[in-house]
C-alpha cells in the first residue's frame, strides 16, 4: 500500500490554520493561565488571531486555486469575500463578547443552585467562550469554500457545535437560555441528519461526493433525476435551517431571545454569511444546470419567508424576538439573490450579506446597552423615551433599523436595490414585488420602534443606558460608520466585490 | 460655475455651522439658519437670472460618477419647471425660518436640531428638483421623508407622532412601489444597451404597453400619494394639522410639489403612451379632488385642516392641468405650483400666528380680529383671496390658464371643475367672516398685532402674490417654452380654438 502525503497549499489555507491554532492555544490558556489573567489574555489572543487571519485573507485576495487541500476546498474570489466578511463581523462581535457581565459564571451549574452562587461570588468567568468563538469562526470559514459533501458536513458541525453551547451561557434567565441551547441543538441535529441524508442520495445520483462530480452528473443528465431531487431537497433543508428561512425558522426567535446578546449578534450575522456563502457556491455551480427544479421551490420559500417574517415581527413585544423575525424576512430577501443566478446576483448577495451582517451586530450591540439593575431590558415598552436618555444609543439603533428597512443613504437600500434588480433580471418578478411589499410592511415595525424611542415619553422604571466598555461603543460606532458609508458611497466596495466575485469550478 | 451643487452644498454647510454652535445658544442658531437660507436664496436668484428661457434643454448640467457599477451618476440639471420650483423653495425657506422664529421651542429636542433638520431638508428640496438621474431622484425622494418625519413628530403639536408615522408610512409605501418600477426600468436598460438611470436614455427604452402601464402606475401612485390626489390624500390633513406652521409650509408648499413635478418629469416623459391611456381616469380623479377637497374645506372647523383641504382641491387643479395635454393647461399647472407655494405659505403662516396668539386653532374661537389686529387680519384676507383665485392675485392667472387649457380638450371636466371656484369662495369667505369680522369673541380683546419680524416675513409673500397677479409674464415667459416642449414631446398639438356655436 502506498501512502501519498497530502499536498497542501499552506498560504491559501493560512487563515483557517491560524484560527484553529488560535483556538487550540485558547484551550491551553484555559488550562494553564491564572483566573485573574485569563479574560485579558483570551481577549487579546482572540482578537490577534482574528486580525491575523483577516490580514492573511487580504493577502490571498485575487488568488485562485481548485486544489489548496487535495480538491476538498477551493479558494477563489467569492471565498475570499465571504471569509473576509465573516472575520470582520467576528472581530466586532468579539468586542461585545468581551463584556463578561453577559455570561454565566459556571455553565455547568444548575440555575439557582449553590454552586452557581459560589461561582458568582468567586468571580468566575466563562472565558471558554473565546476559543469556542474561534472554533465556530473556523467552521464558518471552511463551510463556504468546501467542495465536497464530507468537508461541507464537517464544516457545518464545526461551526454549529460551539454555537449550541454558547447559546446556553446567558447569565440572566438561565433556564430560557438553556432551553434555547437545547432547542437549537435538537433542531440543528435534525437538520444535520437531513443534510447527511441528502448527501447520501446525491452520492447515489452521481457516484461522487465532490461538487465537480455531482455537477458533471447534473450537466450530463445521465443520473436518476429522482435521486437528484431527493438529494437536493434534503441538502437544501439543512442549509435553509441554518439561515432560518421559513418553514425551517422556528428555532430562530427562541434562540435569538435566549442566547446571551453578544452571542446572538455573532450568530445572527456570521452564520448567515457562512451559510449563504455555501448556498451561493452550491446553487451557482453544482446545481446551476438543474435550475428548473429548484428555482420555483426556493422562490416560494423566499416569498413566504419575507411575508411571514415581516408580518409576525409586527406582533413582537421583545426587541430580540423582533430582530429574529426581521432576520427571517432578510433570509427571504437574501434568497432572492440565490434565485437571481447571475453575476449581478452573486455580487449583490455578497454585498447584502456584509451590509446586513454589520448592521445586525450593531443592532444587537445597542440591545446590550439598554439595561436596568437586573440586566438587559428587551421589552420594547421599556425602550420608551430612549432617545432622551441616550441619544447615542437611540440614534445608532434608529440608523440600523433604517438600514434594515432599506431606506436610502443606508447600506440596506443599496443591498435591496441590487439584490432585487438581479432577481428581476432573471425573471423573478413575483419575488421582487413581494420583496418590495414586505419591505413596506417591515418598515412599519421598524418605524414603530423609532417612534417609541424618540416620540414617546420615558417611563421611570430604572431602565438606563450603560456603556459597559469602550469596546462595545467601538462596535456600535464601527457598525454605524460602515452602514452609512456603504449607503452613501458604496462604489469602491461594490467594485471590489464585482472584480473578485467569480466562482471557479 | 457649478451652480446646482453649490446650491445643495450651502445649506449643508449652514447645518454644519449650526451644529458646531455651543449648546443653548438658540439665537445664534436661528441667525445662522436665516443667514444661510438668505444666501441660498440670493444664489438661486443669481442662477435664475442666467437661465436661457428659450432653451428647452437641461441647463447648468453637472454629472459625477457615483456608483459606476450600476451606471448611477450624481447628475444635476434644470429645465424651466425645475428652476421655477427650486426658486420657490429657496424663497420660501428664509420666510419660513423668519416667520417661525419661536416655533422650535415647544419641541422634544433642541432648537439647534430643528434648524439642522430644516437646512438638511433644504438641500434635499433643491436636489430632488435638480436630479436628472432617476436613482439620485429616488434616493432624495425617500431620504427627504426622514427630516420631515422628525420635524412633524418632534416639533409639532397634538397627535404629532401618529401624524408623523402616518405621513411616513404612506410615503414609504408609494416610494416602494416606485422602487419596483425603477428596478424594472434599470433591468430593461441593461438589456437594451447598458445599465443607466439617465432620464433621457430611459425615455428611449422599448417596452410593451402592458409593462409601460404597470410601471406608469408604480410611479403615478407614488406621486399621487405625495401630491396628494384623491383617494390617496388621507395622510395630509393629519400631518398639516400636527406640524408647525413653518413645517406645513414646506410640506404642502414644496414637498407635495415633488408629486406633481414627478408627474411631469417622470410619468409623462418616461411613459408617454401609458400616460395617454390613463389620462381619462386621472382627469376624473383630479376633478373629484377639486370638489372633494373644497367640500371638506367648507365643513372644516379647524383652521389648519381647512388649509390642508383647500390644498387637496388645488392639487386637483394642478393634476388636471398636467394631464389635459395642452400647452396652456401645462403652463398653468406649472405656474400654479409656484403660486400655490406662496398662497399656502401666507395662509399657514398667518394662521400659525393667529393660533399661537389665541391658543386655539378652532375657527369659531376667533372673531373680530379685523378690529383688534388689523394687519394680521388683512394678511389673512389677502392670502385667502389668493387661495380662492381672485382676479388680480397670482392664483387667478394660473387657475384660469388651467381651466381654459383643459376646456379645449375636456370641456366637461373643465366645467365641473369650475364649480370648484364657487366652492372656494365659500370655504374662504365663511372662515374670513367668522374669524375676522363680526363681534369680537370674548378672550380676543387683548391679542397683539403682527410684530416687525412677522411683518417682514409676510410682506414679501404678499408682494409676490400681488405682483404675479398683475404681471405674471416674467414667469410665464420662462415656463411657456418648457410647457410647449413637454406637450410636443408627447405628440400633442393644441386643439384649434373653435368659434363657438356659430
Amino acid at each position: 500500500m502506498i501512502f501519498t502525503s497530502p499536498a497542501l497549499s499552506y498560504t491559501l489555507l493560512s487563515p483557517i490554520l491560524i484560527l484553529l491554532g488560535g483556538a487550540l492555544i485558547g484551550v491551553l490558556v484555559e488550562a494553564f493561565v491564572s483566573k485573574a489573567l485569563r479574560p485579558v489574555v483570551q481577549l487579546t489572543l482572540s482578537l490577534g488571531t482574528l486580525m491575523l487571519a483577516l490580514m492573511q485573507v487580504w493577502r490571498i485576495r485575487g488568488e485562485e486555486s481548485l486544489t489548496p487541500a487535495m480538491g476538498s476546498l477551493v479558494i477563489d474570489g467569492p471565498a475570499v469575500l465571504i471569509q473576509g466578511s465573516i472575520l470582520i463581523i467576528a472581530i466586532i462581535s468579539i468586542f461585545l463578547i468581551a463584556d463578561t457581565e453577559q455570561f454565566t459564571p459556571l455553565a455547568a451549574a444548575l440555575p439557582g443552585s449553590a454552586e452557581e452562587r459560589q461561582a458568582e461570588q468567586a468571580g468566575n468567568q466563562v472565558t471558554e467562550v473565546y476559543p469556542l468563538t474561534l472554533f465556530a469562526v473556523s467552521g464558518m470559514m471552511i463551510f463556504p469554500i468546501a467542495t465536497d459533501l464530507i468537508m461541507l458536513f464537517v464544516a457545518l458541525e464545526v461551526l454549529s457545535l460551539p454555537l449550541y453551547l454558547m447559546a446556553g451561557l446567558s447569565r440572566r434567565r438561565r433556564l430560557a437560555s438553556q432551553e434555547s441551547a437545547l432547542k437549537y441543538f435538537l433542531l440543528g441535529s435534525f437538520a444535520s441528519a437531513f443534510f447527511l441524508f441528502g448527501a447520501a442520495y446525491l452520492y447515489g445520483f452521481s457516484g461522487s461526493i465532490t461538487f465537480s462530480g455531482i455537477q458533471a452528473a447534473v450537466v450530463g443528465g445521465t443520473g436518476n433525476d429522482v435521486l437528484l431531487l431527493i438529494g437536493m431537497s434534503f441538502l437544501s433543508i439543512g442549509l435553509l435551517f441554518k439561515v432560518g428561512a421559513v418553514p425551517f425558522h422556528s428555532w430562530t426567535p427562541d434562540v435569538y431571545q435566549g442566547a446571551p446578546t453578544p452571542i446572538t449578534a455573532f450568530m445572527a450575522a456570521a452564520t448567515k454569511v457562512a451559510a449563504f456563502g455555501a448556498m451561493l457556491r452550491i446553487y451557482y455551480t453544482v446545481f446551476a444546470n438543474a435550475e428548473w427544479s429548484w428555482i420555483p421551490v426556493i422562490s416560494a420559500i423566499a416569498i413566504i419567508s419575507m411575508v411571514l417574517g415581516s408580518l409576525v415581527a409586527i406582533a413582537q413585544r421583545d426587541v430580540k424576538r423582533m430582530l429574529a423575525y426581521s432576520s427571517i424576512a432578510h433570509a427571504g430577501f437574501l434568497l432572492s439573490g440565490i434565485i437571481a443566478l447571475n453575476k449581478s446576483g452573486l455580487d449583490a448577495t455578497i454585498f447584502y450579506l456584509f451590509a446586513y451582517g454589520i448592521a445586525t451586530v450593531g443592532g444587537f450591540a445597542v440591545v446590550t446597552l439598554v439595561r436596568d439593575s437586573s440586566g438587559e431590558v428587551t421589552d420594547l415598552n421599556r425602550w420608551k423615551g430612549l432617545g432622551k436618555r441616550s441619544p447615542f444609543a437611540a440614534s445608532a439603533f434608529a440608523l440600523f433599523l433604517l438600514a434594515f428597512a432599506g431606506i436610502p443613504l443606508t447600506s440596506g437600500f443599496i443591498g435591496k436595490f441590487s439584490i432585487f434588480s438581479a432577481a428581476y433580471e432573471n425573471g423573478a418578478t413575483a419575488v421582487v414585488i413581494t420583496g418590495v411589499l414586505s419591505s413596506a410592511i417591515a418598515a412599519f415595525f421598524y418605524i414603530r420602534v423609532i417612534v417609541l424611542m424618540f416620540f414617546t415619553d420615558a417611563v421611570e422604571d430604572g431602565t438606563a443606558v450603560e456603556i459597559p466598555s469602550i469596546l462595545t461603543r467601538a462596535t456600535v460606532i464601527i457598525a454605524a460608520v460602515i452602514t452609512l458609508v456603504l449607503g452613501i458611497y458604496p462604489a469602491p466596495v461594490l467594485d471590489f466585490i464585482t472584480d473578485l466575485a467569480i466562482f471557479i469550478r | 460655475m457649478k451652480w446646482l451643487s453649490l446650491l445643495m452644498l450651502l445649506p449643508l454647510a449652514g447645518a454644519a455651522i449650526v451644529s458646531a454652535l455651543p449648546k443653548g445658544n438658540d439665537k445664534a442658531a436661528k441667525q445662522a439658519a436665516l443667514g444661510t437660507t438668505l444666501v441660498v436664496m440670493a444664489a438661486t436668484i443669481a442662477m435664475a437670472v442666467g437661465f436661457q428661457r428659450d432653451n428647452v434643454d437641461l441647463q447648468y448640467v453637472e454629472s459625477y460618477a457615483w456608483i459606476p457599477s450600476f451606471g448611477i451618476n450624481f447628475a444635476l440639471g434644470v429645465d424651466a419647471i425645475a428652476l421655477v420650483l427650486i426658486l420657490m423653495s429657496t424663497i420660501l425657506a428664509p420666510i419660513v425660518v423668519l416667520a417661525g422664529w419661536n416655533e422650535a421651542h415647544g419641541g422634544r429636542w433642541s432648537v439647534k436640531t430643528f434648524y439642522i433638520l430644516i437646512l438638511v431638508l433644504e438641500t434635499m428640496m433643491i436636489g430632488v428638483f435638480a436630479a436628472t438621474d432617476l436613482f439620485l431622484f429616488y434616493v432624495i425622494f425617500e431620504a427627504m421623508l426622514i427630516p420631515v418625519y422628525f420635524l412633524i413628530g418632534g416639533y409639532g403639536s397634538g397627535e404629532r407622532s401618529a401624524a408623523a408615522v402616518k405621513f411616513l408610512l404612506y410615503s414609504l409605501f408609494g416610494g416602494l412601489l416606485m422602487l419596483a418600477a425603477i428596478i424594472a426600468l434599470y433591468v430593461m436598460s441593461g438589456a437594451q444597451g447598458g445599465h443607466t438611470f439617465d432620464i433621457d436614455k430611459l425615455s428611449q427604452l422599448q417596452m410593451s404597453s402592458t409593462t409601460q402601464n404597470l410601471l406608469f402606475l408604480g410611479f403615478f401612485i407614488a406621486f399621487a400619494i405625495k401630491a396628494p390626489v384623491w383617494p390617496f390624500h388621507t395622510w395630509l390633513p393629519d400631518a398639516a394639522n400636527s406640524a408647525t406652521p413653518g413645517t406645513s409650509v414646506l410640506l404642502l408648499g414644496v414637498l407635495d410639489k415633488v408629486g406633481t413635478f414627478g408627474m411631469i418629469r417622470y410619468c409623462l416623459t418616461l411613459f408617454p403612451d401609458a400616460s395617454k391611456t390613463f389620462t381619462p381616469l386621472i382627469m376624473v380623479l383630479a376633478v373629484i379632488s377639486i370638489l372633494y377637497g373644497a367640500f371638506l374645506a367648507i365643513g372644516a372647523k379647524d383652521i389648519k385642516r381647512l388649509i390642508a383641504y383647500t390644498s387637496i382641491s388645488h392639487f386637483g387643479f394642478i393634476t388636471m392641468g398636467i394631464f389635459a395635454m395642452t400647452s396652456q393647461a401645462q403652463s398653468g399647472s406649472i405656474l400654479y405650483m409656484f403660486n400655490h407655494g406662496f398662497s399656502t405659505a401666507a395662509l399657514f403662516l398667518v394662521a400659525g400666528w393667529m393660533i399661537s396668539r389665541r391658543g386655539s386653532s378652532t375657527i369659531a374661537d376667533f372673531g373680530g380680529l379685523q378690529r383688534i389686529t388689523p394687519i394680521m387680519a388683512w394678511s389673512f384676507f389677502i392670502a385667502g383671496l389668493s387661495s380662492l383665485a381672485l382676479p388680480g392675485l397670482s392664483s387667478f392667472v394660473s387657475e384660469f390658464l388651467v381651466l381654459v387649457g383643459t376646456f379645449t380638450r375636456y370641456p366637461v371636466h373643465a366645467v365641473i371643475a369650475t364649480f370648484g371656484i364657487v366652492l372656494a369662495a365659500l370655504y374662504i369667505l365663511i372662515p374670513v367672516q367668522k374669524a375676522l369680522h363680526g363681534p369680537t369673541t370674548p378672550g380676543n380683546e387683548s391679542l397683539k398685532d403682527l410684530n416687525l419680524r412677522e411683518k417682514l416675513a409676510i410682506a414679501p409673500v404678499i408682494a409676490i402674490i400681488v405682483a404675479l397677479g398683475f404681471y405674471p409674464s416674467p414667469l410665464l415667459k420662462v415656463i411657456n417654452p418648457a410647457a410647449t416642449h413637454v406637450i410636443s414631446q408627447m405628440g400633442f398639438t393644441d386643439p384649434a380654438p373653435s368659434n363657438g356655436g356659430k
